[in-house]
């Protein structure tokens, strides 16, 4: 069973990149801007979907598809948040939950209604490459993931802390009349942030398609531990996101490992009740949010 | 102050009440009417209504849409070849109830079908929705002609209404252990140690507790029973897990969705186990996951329902499935053949009376289906000459391997290393 540690480890690594790369969109959203975002998990079906007929249709490799739908899912969750979040909520918390709450029912059976509930994948080439590390076998496809959760994180680090936009959405996020008065376009800038949450699900699509399959519930699968997430590294915290996604996913896999793969993920819901007791603002909670 | 419309007199000195009255008898005449011109019309072109009861929506859509088209197809075959012939060549006419992938309105359809004079009904795809529906169908009378329902409790609840068309789960471990004996003999026994890998609902994990019971019985070892939740969204460990107790055989027992990424995961991590072999797996028996994933599919055997290739009335269906561009799955041959069953019972009945639908159901042997069976006849509500086939991944397509005189294709077993 020892023997097994460091592949498991390896696995949970590759395993928490994708739950980082999920919950980076939603620490934008949920962290800086309050906004519980029911749809993530809708958004991120949707995204999957997208890639997945823009491979089929158009021949479109998911890394290739990666620009495309990542600007496509922008300008939707841009417009969710500026004509559809913004309009019925009318500025009201547990409207904006409801509004999201919405949007996800109506995506969901959307994509029942139109796609049905058949599970599909893609074969690419590069599905069954192997990268090896030491002792493990490491799946080239969730490698690529790994090392585009890391690339991420840090743009959206550097946005939002050298640029202007990223100034705004945290002048925004810590006081919404002040920030107005200083000339800042509130709604532009939530929706810019909710654009940005949403790219970010377009981009986690196009690397999880290579390794995953695509059903209208498929959200699902992820959306839990994305919210989990997010509150263990800290509300709005993008470092935090991916320092506890991959911990997560290590988490995980090494409960899975010892104590047995239907246990695996009381470790998740263990360190996250640890974290609201302990430290409940999260592991990296942001200075400014 | 308050008027009270419905007695005061108009002028014709007669009072609302007795024009209401009036109105009454007129819609009661008007009702007669309607009631009895369709009994001339049927009298004239005799039509005989049969209810399709599935999930065409929710999350067993694909399931629903596939076994409807089954139905469909089995009810237009009867229609171009004379209809009833016991009843003077009388049509039949599906109506059909969209059970939404929820028990209580698959419950709720069956009022609908039996209000709007169906002589029984075929489906529901699912052993939740025909619980449910054939508890409901009971108050009506009115039988049930399950496709697949796998669960023993549809049988096991006395209700005289219920025939169930394809093998449950009993039947499905008995036949699936059997048919493995048999290809492990025939290969000179090359499987002596198994690994189960099962989710951990009712499903997987009553299939696991069957499974280790019985393989030891086959001089096999189970090595590994490793459980995992549903969804399990990464199969790494469990792979690994696999690995280092090097089994000959994996019998998987989970959903498609798992399937799916485990047999990748084995692709992935170069374990090359002498066989994959499921009982209701569903990796080998759904096409699309073989034409998606032709590599992770290979050679995997499952058992499960299928048609029996070799006859005529198989391949036409085959070939109207590949005209209407629709897969060849196996809710489209289990519904097709219940379907017959269904549309034989009525011929035999010499009526759309549901009591006699029930009673040939219940007494009479039918013919022959598409489906690899013996002779149909249903006992305690389940049909004892039902099977289930092995099939095999070999290239793009879906063969049968096992038993010898339906299969299309000999065996694989054990499958070539390919670590």
């Amino acid at each position: 069973m020892l023997g097994l540690v460091i592949p498991a480890i390896l696995s949970g690594l590759t395993t928490g990149a994708v739950y980082a790369l999920v919950a980076l969109g939603l620490t934008l959203i949920y962290g800086v801007l309050h906004i519980i975002n029911f749809a993530h998990g809708s958004l991120l079906m949707a995204a999957l979907y997208a890639a997945l007929f823009l491979n089929m249709r158009l021949g479109l490799d998911p890394y290739v598809a990666l620009p495309i739908v990542t600007v496509l899912f922008f300008c939707l969750g841009y417009a969710l948040q500026r004509w559809v979040v913004d309009t019925f909520s009318h500025g009201r918390d547990a409207n904006i939950l409801l509004v999201t709450l919405a949007i996800s029912i109506i995506i969901d059976n959307g994509a029942l209604a139109l796609f049905t509930s058949n599970t599909r994948t893609i074969d690419v080439p590069y599905a069954f490459d192997m990268v090896e590390i030491g002792p493990a076998f490491v799946p080239l496809p969730k490698l690529v993931a790994f090392g585009a959760a890391l690339l991420f994180a840090g743009l959206l680090w550097l946005l939002m802390r050298h640029t202007r936009l990223g100034t705004a959405i945290r002048a925004v996020a810590v006081e919404k009349r002040g920030a107005e008065l200083m000339g800042i376009d509130v709604k532009h800038t939530y929706a810019m942030c909710f654009g940005i949450g949403t790219a970010c699900v377009g981009a986690a699509a196009c690397l999880l398609l290579p390794t995953f399959y695509v059903t209208p519930q498929v959200g699902y699968a992820f959306v839990l531990v994305a919210f989990t997430t997010v509150v263990l590294g800290g509300m709005g915290s993008l470092g935090g996101a991916l320092v506890a996604g991959l911990l997560l996913g290590v988490i995980e896999a090494l409960c899975g490992l010892f104590l047995g793969e239907t246990l695996g993920q009381i470790g998740i819901f263990a360190a996250f009740i640890l974290t609201l007791l302990l430290r409940p603002a999260g592991l990296f909670a942001p200075r400014a949010a | 102050m308050a008027h009270d419309d419905t007695t005061s007199p108009d002028a014709t000195g007669r009072n609302r009440r007795d024009l209401l009255k009036a109105g009454g008898s007129t819609l009661a005449v008007a009702a007669l009417g309607t009631v009895a011109a369709p009994a001339v019309l049927r009298a004239q072109a005799p039509v005989v209504k049969i209810g399709g009861i599935g999930p065409l929506t929710g999350a067993l859509a694909y399931n629903g849409n596939q076994a409807k088209a089954g139905v469909q197809f089995a009810i237009d075959d009867a229609n171009a070849a004379g209809g009833i012939k016991s009843m003077g060549g009388a049509k039949i006419e599906l109506v059909y109830g969209d059970a939404e992938s929820r028990p209580d309105v698959g419950a709720a359809q069956v009022d609908k079908l039996a209000e709007a004079g169906v002589s029984c009904l075929v489906g529901s795809q699912s052993s939740a929705i025909s619980l449910a529906t054939t508890q409901a169908a009971a108050r009506f009378n009115l039988a049930q002609v399950i496709d697949v329902g796998t669960a023993e409790q549809i049988v096991q609840r006395g209700l005289p209404n219920v025939f169930r068309f394809s093998p449950g789960t009993a039947k499905a471990v008995d036949e699936g252990v059997a048919n493995l004996a048999t290809l492990n003999d025939q290969a000179g026994k090359p499987v002596k140690t198994v690994a189960i890998v099962h989710e951990d609902g009712p499903f997987g994990s009553s299939m696991a507790k069957l499974l280790n019971e019985k393989l030891p019985a086959l001089g096999m070892t189970v090595v590994e029973t490793i459980s995992h939740p549903t969804p399990q969204r990464d199969f790494t460990n469990i792979v690994l897990r696999l690995k280092a107790a090097k089994p000959d055989l994996v019998m998987p027992s989970h959903y498609i969705n798992e399937f799916i990424l485990f047999a990748r995961t084995i692709r992935q991590q170069r374990f090359s186990p002498k066989a994959i072999y499921s009982i209701f797996g569903g990796g080998a028996s759904n096409i699309k996951f073989v034409r998606e994933n032709p590599d992770a599919a290979q050679y995997v055997i499952d058992t499960n329902h299928w048609y029996d290739p070799r006859k005529p009335l198989s391949q036409a269906l085959a070939k109207k499935v590949a005209d209407a561009k629709l897969d060849l799955t196996y809710d489209i041959m289990v519904a097709y053949g219940a379907t017959q069953v269904a549309i034989e019972a009525i011929e035999k009945a010499k009526s759309s009376d549901r009591a006699k639908v029930i009673e040939a159901l219940s007494t009479q042997t039918f013919s022959d289906t598409v489906m690899p069976y013996g002779p149909i006849k249903f006992v305690g509500g389940d049909n004892t000459g039902s099977h289930l086939v092995n099939l095999q991944v070999r290239g793009d397509k879906i063969e049968v391997i096992f038993p010898k005189d339906v299969a299309t294709i000999a065996p694989v077993f054990p499958f070539p290393d390919r670590s």
